[in-house]
């Protein structure tokens, strides 16, 4: 069972980095227009190549 | 995109209301470098492409992003790019757009609540999964050290989670308890501290029961329906704020004889006003110079457009229609009749709040209840153990857990969501929150006429009766004028004759030459004969007065609606403040026998009272300020978005196409959301029956109330979204 002793911590962590990454994403309002973010992918621009 | 949430500056509070020079040279100064417009037909990516591709090819336009759930599109531009011309650009690639008020939007823009509520609901998220983890192992049989440490790390996480997720139900239970009431979020705070405090002192005392799960998935789930509700309330209040922000409300005042644009605010009682055709009177006043009609009909419900000379009076609301006025004010602002019509409203919108929706009438019998079955048990048990406080306090923590208001707190919001979602789409807009509960209750649906069954523009009827001579001069004459009969004339695709030196004189008409006569297409009497009892305009030629009569075209879906409406079986009547004729006509083809002409708005008012003191519920649907007073009173009411904005103001659904159609489909969707509500409830009580017993007799465990919890919440969800 000494194996909970790193299992657990590692869970805790890789959950802490999901809320973080939520926390982010929150802040830099990227849930302000889903449909339209859901759109862009779409969109041919940049298809080749990335935006400069 | 930070740059979305940059407040207007403004310099001090004081400056919203002190007219400044400051204020004026702004107003006069070419618009800020950020612009918003309303897009509302933009709906795919290829739309998106188009609308910034073609913004930003434009000189002077820094970026354009659309944000398509919003159907806005943000711009940034140097100073000298004027809304107009974005809006031109636009129409050449075919979309709609008009300019919003950015000023009134900032508010929206950033929704803090509901990003707070998010946040909140993340971090339940995250730690209702990790305890819950833990909480496996521990119902699969760790014992001893194991689960003591599973209990103390929950108890690490968990704590913390309801102390900062918890906080929209403690302040709020904390509001009401102040106040002396019993609200919803009194148990629910009562069931996450005593909950949490429990399991704290089960833990510490090495004890087998820790509901550290329960307390975290219970603030989640009940975080989840809060976060639901406000949703659907911001999509509302947003849109309705669009709706506001379209009319920018802005008067030109003639000062020293210079014409300057003012904000309806700063415009006082003798100030000179100049209303241009097409434009709506900012003010009531009384016309000083220039002769024009004017459109009354979303005052009073009359088709006909009436005659506005020197010494004639004015109200706000009235649409110019063919010359330039100018009006001394005598009243504006609050003082005006349009917005004592506003006032008037205001009043009777507390009324509406007295109406108490089923969560409300579920949530007073329900929180009495969970508070004497806990503090029952809690002194049962007592007695029964001889004070064993520790154990009494268990069971009646597990009872608070295990009666959880999911069906309340979750039920209501996803129903109501799914709902108001639905209608959306269909291009309703669900402005009050019991609207659709009440909607679902009504038996009765009353119909404005000008505006609302119609649209408010004319249609010439027995165009084939007159000679191709007399349609084609009528036509030429028509071409040259603005007053909506002439262009509803002209829009007839009649190749018109070569009519010469046209001249329109204001308030009367169009006159012009024609193989060496003088022609003329206006009012009756100016022609010289006598008027036909409808909506017309009439022709002089060769000394021979020409009728031209109008009908008023009706709504899109409007005769599907009524028949819908009629066959759920509602009793449909008609209330117009027109004249007999053209509402006899109207009534006649909608199949409507009930109807009443030449009301006045009281009487529109006094008619409602009089069906529901027969215990109708009514539905009115209208869109003039003539029907204010009768959208109030009303059991629910509807305006179509092109209402004046008392109207608007004044109803609790919004109609926000040209179509009526999707007013039968509400009704029926409405009905259907009330019965999905009862069902919620029906299934959570079953729940709380099976569950209940167990908790009193001290047979609940930590498993059995997160399963009777999550099973209780995931089914209310699921059949919340059975809505079709």
């Amino acid at each position: 069972m000494d194996i909970l002793a790193y299992l657990i911590p590692v869970s805790l962590l890789l959950g802490g980095i999901g809320l973080a990454a939520f926390f982010w994403m929150l802040r830099s309002r990227q849930y302000d227009d889903p449909q339209g973010d859901a759109n862009r992918i779409l969109k041919p621009d940049w298809e080749d190549h990335p935006k400069p | 995109m930070s740059i979305m949430n940059a407040p207007a500056p403004m310099a001090c509070p004081a400056c919203a209301v002190v007219p400044s020079a400051e204020r004026l040279a702004a107003l006069a100064a070419p618009r800020p470098a950020r612009l918003m417009l309303s897009l509302p037909t933009v709906h795919c990516a290829a739309c998106m492409t188009t609308v910034e591709g073609g913004l930003e090819a434009l000189a002077g336009v820094t970026s354009a992003r659309v944000n398509l759930t919003l159907r806005r599109v943000s711009v940034e531009a140097t100073q000298d790019v004027t809304a107009d011309r974005l809006i031109a650009a636009l129409s050449r690639l075919g979309y709609e757009a008009h300019e919003l008020d950015a000023g009134l939007l900032s508010a929206t823009e950033t929704d803090r609540q509901g990003q707070d509520l998010l946040m909140r609901l993340g971090v339940a998220g995250f730690a209702m999964m990790n305890v819950m983890l833990l909480s496996v192992a521990v119902w699969s049989g760790a014992e001893d050290a194991t689960r003591q440490m599973f209990h103390w790390i929950s108890a690490m996480i968990a704590l913390p989670t309801v102390a900062f997720a918890g906080q929209p139900f403690f302040r709020s239970a904390w509001a009401s308890l102040r106040a002396g009431r019993l609200g919803m979020d009194v148990p629910i705070s009562l069931a996450l501290i005593l909950a949490s405090g429990m399991s704290l002192f089960e833990t510490l005392m090495g004890g087998r029961h820790a509901y550290f799960d329960a307390a975290v998935s219970l603030t989640f789930f009940l975080l989840a329906g809060r976060y639901l509700d406000h949703r659907t309330r911001a999509v509302a209040r947003s849109a309705a704020e669009e709706l506001a922000a379209l009319e920018v409300p802005r008067a030109s005042v003639l000062r020293d004889g210079i014409e300057t644009v003012v904000p309806l605010g700063e415009v006082m009682a003798g100030d000179l006003v100049r209303v241009r055709p097409g434009g709506r009177m900012p003010v009531d006043g009384v016309v000083l110079d220039g002769a024009s009609e004017v459109d009354r009909s979303l005052l009073t419900g009359e088709s006909l457009p009436a005659y506005a000379g020197p010494g004639s009076m004015v109200s706000a609301g009235e649409v110019n229609l063919t010359g330039p006025l100018t009006l001394r004010v005598i009243a504006a602002g609050r003082h005006s009749s349009l917005h004592r019509m506003a006032d008037l409203v205001a009043v009777a919108e507390s009324a509406k709040t007295r109406y108490t929706s089923l969560a409300e009438r579920a949530a007073r019998i329900y929180a009495p209840m969970v508070h004497i079955l806990s503090g029952g048990a809690f002194v049962y048990w007592l007695w029964q153990t001889g004070g064993d406080v520790r154990f009494a306090i268990n069971i009646s923590a597990a009872v608070l857990i295990i009666t959880c208001p999911c069906a309340l707190g979750l039920a209501v919001p996803a129903v109501v969501t799914s709902a108001s979602g639905k209608l959306f789409r269909k291009g309703l807009l669900i402005k009050h929150g019991t609207a659709l509960e009440r909607l679902a209750e009504i038996d009765t649906v009353v119909f404005d006429k000008t505006g609302t069954l119609t649209m408010g523009s004319p249609q010439p009827v027995d165009l084939h009766r007159h000679a191709p001579d007399v349609l084609a001069v009528a036509a030429g004459l028509a071409a040259a004028s603005s007053h909506p009969l002439a262009m509803a004339l002209a829009a007839q695709g009649i190749a018109p004759a070569d009519v010469s030196d046209l001249r329109e004189v204001p308030g009367f008409g169009v006159e012009g030459q024609w193989r060496g006569q003088t022609v003329r297409l206006g009012r009756a009497d100016w022609v010289g004969t006598a008027a036909l009892p409808m909506t017309a305009t009439y022709l002089l030629l060769n000394g021979q007065s020409h009728g031209f009569g109008f009908t008023d075209r009706l709504r899109p879906g409007a005769e599907a609606t009524v028949k819908a409406l009629r066959a759920q079986s509602k009793h449909i009547v008609l209330l117009s403040g027109d004249a007999t004729a053209a509402v006899a006509e109207m009534a006649g083809r909608l199949g409507i026998t009930d109807w009443t002409a030449e009301a006045l708005p009281a009487e529109k008012a006094a008619r409602i009272a009089a069906l529901t003191a027969l215990g109708h519920k009514v539905l009115m649907v209208g869109d003039g300020l003539n029907d204010t007073a009768a959208l109030v009173a009303a059991h629910v009411s509807i305006s179509p978005a092109s209402a004046l904005d008392a109207a608007r103001v004044a109803s609790d659904i919004v109609l926000l196409g040209q179509d009526m159609a999707p007013i039968a489909d509400a009704v029926r969707i409405a009905g259907q959301a009330r019965r999905r509500i009862v069902e919620n409830f029906g299934i959570s009580a079953l729940y709380n029956v099976v569950a209940v017993p167990l908790a009193l007799a001290g047979f609940a465990t930590p498993l059995a109330a997160a399963l009777a919890m999550s099973l209780s919440s995931i089914t209310v969800s699921i059949n919340a979204l059975r809505l079709r």
